[in-house]
């Protein structure tokens, strides 16, 4: 008997999110495994799908190749121990990271930092989201067959890199935080270099982003396909530019601002569909909106101390007071050996992370070391709507939305 | 807002209390009263968002043992943000929680984590694995009793094994993370290291397998 099946179009059922129709004729359905170690699975998630044809059924995130337990050493250490583990959260804007933490434990201390240490804060932050934006971009645009876009990205992010070195250190892995304040001011003229950064790299950005906005490729790839819509982003507590793209305008830096965000001025974009496409757009935004608040920043970066001065306890003071004062020299050994003595009680306080928001919920005895430490992934809730999300899609939609949802495993896994 | 919405969740709720908190309002609610609680927050107050749901171990002994805490957020007034906590019930070994899937989809995974760390049964919960140790493995790592270097495990590798008839024996772990112990008299003692609690000589390792031991 002859039948006639026809497969419908992917983005009308995701749209829909429609199962697939069941064939007349028996046919069997094929398990695949995507990943751990596949390209567009970004590091390494696994997913476990089941194909009938090319259109998925099911699919199955299987997570936990990267745990390494960061809740539970955060338990063993003290509080500015554990900075060097932020980092290898999203370890593509670890500066952000570095703050939400840092701020985090600041709010259970109730202690404010200057106006300095707050502004080279969320001009760290801003540079770490341009930073990871541009890899996202990157890595979504080789994912569905751009590959110079890619190119063009990895070259800003070294400029970027260099910029992060100067200030903290080091490139990657910047732990550049402390309990109540930084690990350093910042170095002479580096400011005018972050402003001559941000004006060539709009130009750049904006050339980049044409490589992709009106690509008939792209827009093929990702137009329509992996509608998330409001309620269901809601209902899976999506963030950041997920959330956004369906049209959500939650950014906490307007909404419950942080570390003086409220002093800058700058734009929230949102999607209307909340496809792949929004996602990207959403996210080529964000980049032009962080060089605006950069650029603030720096026009009114203000004097002062960049640690908190009166926080005798917690923050340890820098290398030039320590060899010079013995009072300090106590006070830095004290909080080196038994940690920033923090009160007891619990906190929980979210960032606008690049990938979303990321949040630490700290419940402390009192003492140098958290009692419990959660860490709220954007990640993590970002990828728990993919088995909604890609049953009814085709595999190459799969890798448009993976693309598209820009998660960073070393934070889901934690 | 969230200090109307906590004064009208009292009022539904007589039995809820004020939690002690740095931040955010926060209510404990008994663990009949929660579901119920919750989906009132979301529906007749606007928290929409389930931001993030943790559970604490109060440490061996200790009553109540567990505790699930959530955190939620309401797009329509941003920033509004609420913690409800509650005790689990059940005992230490299993102790039980209401799932509320059916409130908040994303509460699936973390549910589930919930689950892996802690060994909180979430009832109602439609898919009770774990989400980040692998299936089968033995413990549930955030409880306190669990050593921070871990406890060696058998891999999963049961269908390898049927296959090629081979054994995998795990690589040694490596002692854990460097920490520091604080509160430490003698300095030597108390600069970081690895706590290597599980398989110094004097203290024999816990768990260690009848697959090490045949290695030996």
């Amino acid at each position: 008997m002859a039948t006639e099946f026809t497969f419908p179009e992917s983005a009308a059922k995701t749209a829909g999110g429609v199962q697939a129709a069941p064939p007349e004729f028996q046919t069997e359905r094929m398990a695949l495994s995507m990943g751990p170690s596949h390209p567009s699975t970004h590091g390494v998630l696994r997913l476990q799908m089941e194909l009938d044809g090319e259109i998925l059924t099911k699919a199955d995130p299987v997570l936990g190749y990267l745990h390494r337990g960061d809740e539970k050493i955060a338990e063993n250490m003290t509080y500015n121990q554990f900075v060097p583990y932020t980092d290898r959260l999203d370890y593509l804007a670890p500066l952000a990271n570095n703050m939400a933490y840092a701020i985090a434990v600041e709010r259970l201390a109730k202690l404010e930092v200057p106006a300095r240490c707050q502004a080279i804060r969320v001009l760290t932050a801003e540079m770490a989201r341009i930073s990871a934006h541009l890899m996202g971009l990157g890595a979504f645009g080789l994912d569905v067959g751009a590959w110079s876009v890619l190119l063009y990205s990895l070259e800003e992010r070294e400029k970027l890199y260099k910029l992060f070195e100067e200030l903290t250190g080091a490139r990657f892995t910047t732990s550049y935080t402390r309990v109540g304040g930084v690990t350093r001011d910042v170095p002479e003229g580096w400011l005018g270099r972050v402003s001559a950064f941000c004006d060539q790299f709009l130009p750049i950005l904006e050339e980049t982003l044409k490589l992709l906005t009106r690509n008939k490729i792209f827009m093929d790839r990702t137009v329509g396909i992996g509608v998330i819509t409001k309620e269901v982003a809601l209902s899976y507590g999506l963030t950041g530019p997920n959330l956004r793209g369906s049209g959500v305008g939650l950014d906490l830096r307007k909404d419950r601002p942080y570390s003086g965000y409220e002093n800058y001025a700058f734009d929230v974009p949102v999607g209307t569909k909340g496809d792949c496409y929004d996602r990207y757009l959403v996210r080529g935004e964000e980049m032009r909106q962080s060089v605006r608040i950069i650029r603030q920043v720096i026009a009114k970066f203000p004097d002062g101390p960049w640690y908190a001065t009166d926080a005798k306890r917690i923050f340890a003071p820098p290398k030039e007071k320590i060899l010079s004062s013995m009072e300090e020299l106590i006070q830095n050994f004290m909080i080196v050996t038994e940690g920033p003595q923090i009160p007891a009680g619990e906190v929980y306080f979210e960032a606008e992370n690049p990938k979303g928001i990321l949040g630490f919920y700290i419940v402390s005895k009192g003492g140098g070391v958290p009692y419990r430490l959660k860490i709220r992934s954007p990640s993590f809730c970002n990828l728990s709507i993919l088995p909604k999300m890609c049953v009814g899609c085709l595999i190459s939609d799969v890798v448009s939305i993976l693309g598209s949802l820009d998660f960073v495993m070393g934070e889901c896994d934690r | 807002m969230s200090a109307a919405a906590v004064t009208a969740l009292k009022a539904q709720f007589p039995q809820a209390t004020d939690r002690a908190s740095a931040d955010h309002l926060a209510v404990n609610v008994p663990l009949g009263d929660l579901v119920l609680a919750l989906k009132y927050l979301r529906d007749a107050r606007g928290f929409d968002l389930l931001m993030d749901m943790t559970a604490i171990d109060w440490a061996e002994g200790a009553s109540p043992r567990f505790t699930v805490v959530y955190h939620l957020l309401a797009t329509s007034e941003p920033g509004t943000a609420l913690r409800i906590a509650a005790n689990c019930a059940g005992p230490d070994a299993a102790p039980t929680a209401p799932s509320v899937v059916g409130l908040w989809a994303g509460a699936n995974w973390h549910e589930r984590e919930c689950f892996d760390m802690f060994g909180i049964t979430f009832i109602g919960h439609p898919d009770l694995r774990r989400i980040l140790m692998w299936d089968g493995y033995p413990y549930h790592p955030l409880r306190k009793e669990f050593p921070l270097a871990g406890i060696e495990t058998d891999l999963p590798v049961a269908d390898i094994e049927e296959v090629t008839g081979t054994r995998v024996i795990a690589a040694p772990m490596a002692g854990g993370p460097f920490v520091a112990s604080t509160g430490e008299v003698n300095l030597t003692d108390a600069e970081p290291r690895a706590k290597d609690e599980s398989w110094s000589d004097r203290q024999p390792q816990p768990g260690q397998t009848e697959l090490r031991q045949m290695k030996d």
